[in-house]
């Protein structure tokens, strides 16, 4: 079974990690990594940088730059990742735009992905229909999960096609709003969050967007079985380089 | 074989709709009611009364003697650059605001290079009495500072694009995030045959209109309702996809399209996005793109602010990879001598993009009865300060 699915098998709420490949150093893409398992995340989600990354706000935008800067990419990531499965057992997804992914070959990217263990994509500009009928074959021949989005704006019946393509979790935006957001969860949210819960999908639910501590991942897995944290920790990252990964966990849970 | 989008909203291999799941309801909904509302008779009228009260259509068709004299051809020049707020640019936004009246939206976001589109839709709020953002890329906005003053003036809030290379393509990313993040109340008015899914259609269709006249007028200048050549120049390609539209599907019309050379293809200086593009996804759209080998979007360059867009309208990608419609670029130079050419031979002052078009004269030859049509898509006022620049005037 895939690693993230046995981790969603789990009688748990997930705490789910991004952060940009290179950055804030080329080199640190490993080293957090590392921290990062250490710190006994449940779930890590690699960012592959990209020149325009439409779904995100200044703070992961940013960070994209300054890794492309750093000379990050995609064939770098890979041999950076390599043999990192010798000590890196926590699921790890690429989260990335699909054009790299369409220079790099769609087939190849994945045959890589492969090689090095990753076990899923998330690829916010891949709609779901167009990858259901071009690419999930393709996807499923690698091992390869591939999560989708859904926001407050979603409509049932396309939550319900989105959870029939799903292979692993679907990813609840929690408002209508680019990465980084920030705020508390107010009833608006825990009504939606409620309303996802309700619809009884077969698919596990992770809460993304702004969640930046306590408060919020506590707000957020309440109706749902975990939260990803990505631009609180990318700033935490900017002020503190590549150390201090544990005491940021620490404050979430 | 039709070079129209087809049901799923592509052309060809190109087009789509590469969206974040964040932008489906809103993409989605206009893709479902594009086509009905502009169907509907209360729709055409006010949009036809528009066009033509407001904007001032039909425009000219104007036979350039003096150019078809020294050419030995028969040219004939679309006047767009008569159109209300100098370009073809309006005949669009005319078109989506009432759309989003129609969806019921009440503020309007769009993004602008130049500021001409900026513009466009700033007037149309203006008239409308509908609430404007327009985002703008910093270095543009330093750049073009009459058309901000412009927009400024209509009401329109102008926001700076700080992200990326903070020109055209960060100020459509900003314009995408907005909408993300205001899903409900806006609606979204794109200025070029770009984006996802039915965008290309839909404004292609608002400037389709250019040649739906000039079938009427050329059947009444030569007796026949189409030319031998059409030459538009392509940025994103509204100007190109209007003038073209009638005569896709014509093959007695040979397509011209003419693009950005820049300071040339190979100075790495260039905004020829046939030549140097790859097939790619940018804003939404499957299309060809500048871009390098890792799949990250390069900046273009032209000498015309509205031709630096690193990608192309997914149309124009279909003509160019099925050889309907023949490319050809032309550097900053030789667009830039045009501008003096049109002003000296015709007395037209043209835009500088537009400018771009006519160099295709001393590149082709064209039979003395030929019938050549130009679209002259815009004026060249706002670009005085760059031909002032460049000629020393």
């Amino acid at each position: 079974m895939n690693r993230i699915n046995q981790t969603l098998n789990q009688d748990k709420k997930l705490l789910s990690i991004y952060f940009t490949a290179g950055f804030p150093k080329l080199g640190d893409t490993v080293p957090i990594l590392e921290q990062l398992q250490e710190a006994d995340v449940d779930m890590i989600e690699l960012g592959l940088p990209f020149s325009d990354p439409l779904a995100d706000g200044p703070t992961i935008q940013e960070s994209s730059t300054q890794a492309l800067r750093n000379g990050m990419t995609t064939d770098k990531l890979f041999t950076q990742l390599e043999g990192i499965r010798d000590r890196i057992h926590v699921p790890m997804i690429v989260m990335g735009y699909f054009n790299p992914m369409m220079q790099y070959g769609v087939e190849c990217f994945c045959k890589r992905c492969q090689e090095v263990g990753i076990d899923g994509l998330i690829i916010p500009d891949l709609p779901a229909d167009v990858y259901h009928e071009q690419y999930q074959s393709l996807f499923q021949q690698y091992g390869l999960l591939n999560m989708f989005l859904i926001t407050p704006q979603t409509p049932e019946e396309r939550i319900r096609y989105i959870d029939q393509v799903s292979e692993g979790f679907i990813y609840m935006v929690s408002s209508a709003a680019t990465t980084g957001a920030q705020g508390s969860f107010g009833d608006t949210q825990q009504h939606y969050f409620q309303r996802i819960a309700d619809m009884k999908l077969q698919s596990k639910l992770l809460v993304g967007f702004g969640i930046s501590n306590a408060e919020t991942y506590k707000a957020a897995v309440t109706h749902s079985q975990g939260a990803i944290i990505g631009s609180a920790f990318i700033k935490h990252l900017e002020a503190n380089g590549n150390q201090s990964v544990q005491e940021f966990v620490k404050t979430i849970r | 074989m039709s070079y129209h989008v087809n049901e799923k909203g592509y052309y060809g291999d190109f087009g789509g709709a590469y969206i974040p799941e964040m932008l489906y309801p809103n993409v989605e909904e206009l893709r479902q009611s594009y086509l009905e509302i502009t169907a509907q008779a209360d729709f055409k009228s006010e949009f036809d009364q528009l066009l033509r009260d407001y904007v001032g259509r039909p425009t000219p068709l104007y036979y350039a003697y003096r150019l078809s004299e020294k050419y030995n051809t028969k040219i004939y020049l679309k006047r767009e650059d008569l159109c209300h707020t100098g370009a073809h640019k309006i005949n669009n936004t005319i078109g989506q605001i009432l759309v989003a009246k129609r969806l019921g939206k009440n503020r309007i976001i769009a993004e602008t290079g130049a500021g001409q589109h900026g513009v466009a839709t700033a007037t149309v709020c203006a008239l409308m009495g509908i609430q404007c953002v327009v985002y703008m890329g910093e270095l543009d906005i330093k750049r073009q500072a009459p058309n901000v003053a412009r927009m400024k003036m209509l009401g329109a809030e102008v926001r700076a694009a700080q992200s990326g290379s903070k020109t055209l393509k960060d100020a459509t990313n900003e314009a995408i995030r907005d909408w993300i993040n205001n899903p409900v109340d806006t609606h979204y008015i794109i200025g070029s045959v770009v984006g996802p899914h039915p965008y290309p259609d839909m404004v292609a269709r608002f400037q389709a209109v250019i040649s739906e006249e000039c079938k009427v007028q050329l059947l009444e200048a030569e007796g026949r309702d189409y030319p031998d050549h059409v030459v538009a120049c392509v940025g994103g390609g509204s100007n190109a996809a209007g003038l073209y539209y009638h005569y896709l599907d014509d093959k007695r019309v040979n397509i011209i399209a003419v693009e950005a050379a820049g300071k040339g293809i190979d100075t790495g200086e260039s905004a020829a996005t046939s030549a140097l593009g790859k097939e790619g996804i940018i804003h939404g759209s499957k299309t060809l793109l500048m871009q390098t080998e890792d799949g990250q979007i390069t900046e273009p360059y032209s000498i015309s602010a509205g031709l630096d867009y690193p990608g192309v309208g997914p149309m124009h990608a279909h003509l160019f990879r099925s050889k309907r419609a023949e490319f050809i670029s032309i550097p900053d130079q030789e667009a830039m001598d045009w501008g003096l050419t049109l002003s000296q031979t015709e007395g037209i002052i043209p835009a500088i993009e537009t400018a771009h078009a006519f160099a295709v004269l001393d590149e082709r030859v064209f039979e003395p009865n030929e019938i050549v049509l130009f679209n002259c898509s815009g004026r060249g006022d706002k670009d005085l300060d760059t031909y002032i620049d460049y000629f020393k005037l």
